[in-house]
């Protein structure tokens, strides 16, 4: 397979793919929680690309919808929620120190290596765009995971949980272009929702633990004391 | 199918009706009347259902058919007694202080916010919105187990929104999955339909449609709590308000298995082999057993029947995945009672909480004596759910039991030492709580115990003799999940 022979639309999501997954290792590598939601912000952007690009190519309307609130949500309404938290609850200079990060930038690769082979079944039957979208969609899944369990800060887990979104989102476009309308609907009112509530959580964590430090949860466990 | 909308249009009416007036006096009694009219409609639809059978809303939106019009009546009908139960309860926590005006706002109001997104999971026809409700139903909850602010209950509800939003995100990949494989059948927009789906099963990529049940399972999986994605389940249901753990734990739960269940029906009639059910089979007995051990642990009396939870969802998980038409009824008459006996079990010990101030499991003590009520309640409500003849448990264990020694006979060991251990763990915790010596300065606390006894007499009657028109809806049902009947 020549990249330069297949046409414009495979060439672009190609692109874009490999783009979005290396915005995710970005993420894992990244100690500050404003350059954190910046990287977040640029992801969404790519995948309102994605989404702008396969509606232009397929020449459906809904794809321009979804794409125009993807914008909305996830590059302009939730990075600037985070990042006003983040400027409110002075945590703008803090950098947090990532211990073992060879060992999560190797077991990031071993994940999209995964997610390839998860999905290997698929590939007999589908063009060469579909497969990666799909795998870099569930590795976008799975290296969110791992922003997740590798942080000990709350709005780490947040960026994670949103980047497992968009990883999900743009599985479904690619390989589908886009969900049902009113799907599409249901899950941007959903990531809406759990936006704001992420905001009221940050509040009642740091008033009742003083910090937003996750590992300081640790009051409900079945280990005995 | 007018009863449908309706059912979902009142809740909603309710969310934004008691975010203004939920503060207000009298307003648990409300709560009770929204309740009672969507059992009302509840009713009509399972009328009309056994009338007319299947029906289909017009542009395939809605489904409902014998599986899921048992659960919208079991859904109706627990969160009319629990909101029965709620109303002296949330008047108990408000004299004590423990919530203000505005959290009581938030409480009616998410909890018809949550009846809605259950409604709409077991209504809808459509998988893509089955998780987008089901998602809803995690985020209305979230800060309903948050409500006390204590530290305990805020880590308890972070846990809860992070793990199972994580879960389920699995279970949208899998959805995504399943919409490719559709797509080559189907048009776009009605690829997602259900009813689309089922007709066409043995058509679409069984490979792909492997790949997306076990994403499914895990998502999904995660709202059942099934080991070893449970820890979010122990946390949210111990630090919640009571009423909040009876609906998790006899609705939430049931509602994340039926979509489990929805999707083995139809990767079932895509690969025509048992895949999935095996793995459901796996999970479900790893939750039974271990949650079964991990009831010897618990020093805390909600955390203790939330793990109960656990191992009987593990068993309902079990039977589905056997998927036998004799498993599949034992599943379904299982999740009737566990729901029914659960949630009344759940409102005698929010009332015993509340009448020992604690929920430390070695502080309650001499129930019987201080409220003989509370007291015989939690005695013989934790009897049903162990297991005890004559209640309505006892036979549905059994039949799953009988179920697993006609198909898998080397696994009924398992499940007799797994119903073992259980029982006994239950039993060392509630004897002394109900007979133990009652500390000085113990009072009765106000309480509704009608929906414990109308629970706790229909398990019993389930027990004794299943009435003829309910047989018959389940084996339907069964005939719908497994394709034969049972008996």
């Amino acid at each position: 397979m020549e990249l330069i022979k297949l046409d414009f639309y495979t060439q672009g999501v190609l692109s874009i793919a490999a783009l979005i997954g290396l915005t995710s290792f970005l993420m894992l590598g990244q100690g500050r929680l404003l350059r954190l939601i910046f990287v977040f912000a640029l992801q969404g952007l790519l995948l309102v690309l994605a989404t702008a690009l396969a509606g232009y190519s397929m020449e459906n309307s809904h794809l321009y919808i979804s794409a125009a609130i993807t914008l909305v949500l996830k590059v302009f309404l939730i990075p600037w929620m985070l990042q006003k938290q983040v400027y409110k609850l002075n945590l703008h200079r803090d950098v947090e120190t990532l211990k073992n990060s060879t060992a999560v930038m190797l077991g990031g690769a071993t994940l999209v290596v995964f997610s390839y082979y998860v999905l290997h079944p698929v590939i007999q039957n589908s063009s060469v765009v579909l497969v990666n979208a799909l795998a870099v969609g569930l590795s976008l899944v799975l290296l969110g995971m791992l922003l997740m369990i590798s942080r000990h800060h709350a709005i780490a887990h947040v960026v994670g949980f949103m980047s497992i979104e968009n990883g999900l989102f743009f599985a479904a476009i690619v390989s589908t272009r886009g969900m049902p309308m009113v799907v599409e609907l249901g899950i941007a009112f959903d990531v809406l929702v759990a936006a704001i509530l992420f905001g009221i959580f940050f509040l009642h964590i740091s008033s009742s633990i003083d910090s937003l430090d996750v590992d300081q949860m640790n009051r409900l466990n079945e280990v005995d004391q | 199918m007018i009863a449908a909308y309706l059912l979902l249009l009142m809740p909603l009416v309710g969310v934004v009706f008691f975010a203004l007036f939920g503060h207000r006096p009298r307003i648990g009694r409300i709560n009770i009347k929204f309740n009672a009219f969507a059992l009302l409609m509840s009713f009509w639809l399972a009328l009309n259902v056994h009338k007319s059978g299947t029906l289909v809303s017009e542009g395939l939106y809605f489904l409902v058919d014998s599986f899921n019009v048992y659960l919208i009546v079991l859904t109706a009908f627990v969160g009319l007694t629990t909101s029965i139960f709620s109303a002296p309860y949330m008047r108990h926590e408000q004299q004590k202080g423990r919530l203000t005006e505005k959290r009581l706002r938030l409480y009616y109001s998410m909890y018809q916010g949550f009846m809605f997104a259950m409604y709409l999971v077991l209504t809808t026809n459509n998988m893509g919105i089955l998780w987008v409700a089901m998602e809803a139903a995690t985020l209305a909850t979230v800060l309903l187990v948050s409500l006390y602010r204590t530290p305990e209950s805020i880590e308890a509800a972070w846990k809860y929104f992070i793990l199972c939003g994580v879960g389920i995100a699995q279970a949208m990949f899998g959805t995504v999955l399943l919409y490719y494989a559709a797509m080559q059948i189907s048009d776009a927009e009605n690829a997602l339909n259900w009813t689309v789906l089922i007709e066409n099963a043995s058509q679409l990529n069984p490979e792909i449609m492997e790949i997306s049940f076990v994403f499914m399972l895990v998502g999904y999986g995660t709202k059942i709590g099934l080991v070893p994605l449970h820890n979010w389940l122990p946390d949210a249901h111990s630090e919640g308000p009571t009423p909040m753990s009876a609906v998790l734990s006899g609705l939430l739960l049931n509602d994340a298995l039926y979509a489990v269940v929805r999707n083995k029906m139809i990767v079932d009639g895509t690969t025509q082999t048992n895949i999935a059910g095996y793995l459901m089979m796996g999970f479900g007995l790893l939750s039974f057993l271990v949650a079964a051990i991990f009831l010897h642990r618990q020093q805390d009396i909600k955390r203790l029947f939330s793990y109960s939870s656990v191992e009987h969802m593990g068993l309902m998980t079990f039977a589905f995945g056997m998927g036998t038409p004799f498993s599949t009824f034992a599943a379904l008459l299982h999740m009737t009672v566990h729901s029914l006996t659960k949630s009344a079990i759940f409102v005698t010990v929010g009332h015993a909480a509340q009448i020992a101030g604690t929920q430390q499991i070695d502080k309650i003590r001499g129930l019987i004596k201080t409220q003989p009520s509370v007291g015989w309640g939690l005695l013989i409500g934790t009897l049903a759910i162990a297991g005890f003849p004559p209640f309505g448990v006892f036979t549905s264990e059994f039949l799953v039991l009988l179920a697993t020694m006609q198909s898998y006979p080397w696994l009924t060991p398992f499940l007799l030492l797994g119903i073992g251990l259980a029982c006994a763990g239950l039993f060392r915790n509630i004897q002394p709580m109900v007979y133990g010596k009652r500390p000085e300065g113990q009072q009765a606390v106000e309480a509704n115990l009608w929906p414990v006894i109308i629970h706790l007499v229909l398990v019993l009657w389930l027990g004794l003799s299943i009435p003829q028109s309910l047989s018959d809806w389940f084996n339907q049902t069964t005939i719908l999940i497994s394709g034969s009947a049972p008996l």
